[in-house]
């Protein structure tokens, strides 16, 4: 016992090593099951505080551009709005009917941490579960599909980014049907691919791609991008589609959360399919 | 010695502070990306324990982690790279050793020695910490083209910090 003592009092630094690294090691491979602790995320408190600070500090210097997008914004919603649609009043309704009731609600949330340089890239927002943000929710920007999150603390929220390679969206080619899944390859920020389009759908390039809104977590008809390059490899049966995103993700500052009020009545029906 | 301790202490929060708001967010064409916050591990006198010198290169990259949502990615490499340092320190050591109240900076042991001790232990972190984020060896080439980029521009802004650190001890 005496010797074994002596034997790791001798070799202290390799065996602090040893510890450490496999505390290290313990802390990857517990993230990468997703099941790791929220303190060690950037929704928690301290960093939430100091990106918070940070981004508060360099708004000041993009209001002109956030201006800008809170305009174009404002325009789309605007065109949203009933009475921008001629027919809304041309059907009754049953008081307390469920089927109208409103599916998805919408709420904003300022980027105040977010990446696009690493194989799996996070976005931090400043909305939390005070808010009403739960885990698995949604998250779009005015201009199209941005992730969906990850990890709720009560001021903050981690976001998976789109531009993160464990990322699979349920998408669709709009007005065609055909739908695939698409994910980043983790290269240029501005590209993802889209895969699992059968090779007898006719694709060119322009073509819009949406959510296909079988995923129970965005909207059907959510634009993602738009076709860049259709690629058809020898032998193999699907297209794989290179995809220009609509999002520019180096600049993000305002996203909107989705939340699917029926998503649990959904997951449930489903559920049972698989019994 | 004693009287250094919070000199390290600010430059282990400016360091932080600066890679995390500051070199995070830089990206050259998506490859380039710095991780500067390792000069900490690269002043730390001679003198220093080796206990010492892993647990704090494990908080540091702990710390990395918190900010940038990697639990283990950093603190792995950096405790690695802390690991090598001391047998480096040993393998170019120059022929009269290192004196006492000196420090491992370009001022104290010059361009070629400062150069070999920063290169090989850049490698080393940045290797470790690009082959742990891909997670596979599919893209090898690209990753080594990210290694060998990244830890050009590393190099760079730690040389440029050496030219300040320079300039305040001549002043002294």
């Amino acid at each position: 016992m005496r010797n074994f003592l002596l034997f790791i009092y001798r070799h202290n630094f390799t065996f602090l090593f040893l510890i450490l690294e496999i505390v290290s090691f313990y802390l990857l491979i517990n993230h990468n099951s997703y099941q790791r602790a929220t303190w060690l995320s950037s929704s928690n408190k301290v960093s939430g505080n100091i990106y918070n600070s940070y981004s508060n500090a360099t708004q000041y210097l993009m209001l002109q551009q956030i201006n800008e997008e809170l305009a174009k914004e404002n325009a789309y919603l605007r065109s949203q709005m009933p009475a921008s649609f001629k027919d809304s009043k041309d059907y009754f309704s049953l008081v307390y009917d469920k089927l109208n009731k409103r599916q998805y609600t919408y709420r904003s949330a300022r980027v105040i941490n977010n990446s696009v340089n690493k194989h799996f890239n996070y976005i931090t927002i400043n909305k939390g579960s005070l808010n009403g943000i739960e885990k698995e929710m949604g998250v779009i920007s005015a201009k199209g599909v941005v992730g969906i999150i990850k990890d709720v603390s009560e001021h903050y929220s981690s976001v998976i980014s789109l531009l993160n390679t464990r990322l699979k969206i349920s998408a669709k080619l709009k007005g065609k049907g055909f739908f695939g899944a698409l994910g980043w390859d983790g290269d240029d920020y501005r590209y993802a691919w889209l895969n699992e389009i059968p090779i007898h759908a006719s694709v060119s390039v322009g073509d819009l791609v949406v959510t296909s809104g079988y995923s129970a977590i965005f909207p059907e008809g959510i634009l993602i991008g738009t076709v860049e390059e259709v690629e058809k490899d020898k032998g193999e049966s699907f297209y794989r589609i290179k995809v220009k995103l609509s999002v520019d993700f180096k600049d993000l500052s305002f996203v909107e959360v989705i939340s699917n009020n029926m998503r649990d009545e959904q997951l449930d029906l489903e559920s049972t399919n698989n019994d | 010695m004693i009287n250094r301790l919070p000199g390290y202490i600010l430059s282990f929060f400016i360091l932080v502070l600066l890679q995390v708001l500051v070199f995070n967010n830089i990206q050259f064409s998506g490859y380039v990306n710095p991780y500067v916050y390792i000069l900490f591990i690269f002043m730390l006198p001679f003198e220093t324990p080796g206990y010492i010198l892993l647990i704090l290169a494990f908080i540091l990259g702990l710390t990395i982690d918190l900010f940038s949502n990697t639990p283990g990615m950093h603190s792995f490499a950096t405790v690695f790279m802390a690991f090598i340092r001391p047998s480096l320190l040993k393998a170019i050591a120059p022929r009269d050793d290192y004196q006492p109240g000196t420090t491992p900076s370009l001022h104290d042991y010059g361009f070629v020695w400062y150069l070999k001790y920063t290169v090989t232990l850049t490698l080393i972190h940045h290797t470790i910490l690009f082959f742990i984020e891909v997670y596979d060896l599919s893209h090898i080439f690209s990753t080594l083209w990210r290694i060998i980029l990244s830890s050009i521009f590393t190099l760079i802004i730690v040389f440029i910090a050496q030219l300040f650190v320079f300039k305040k001890n001549k002043r002294r």
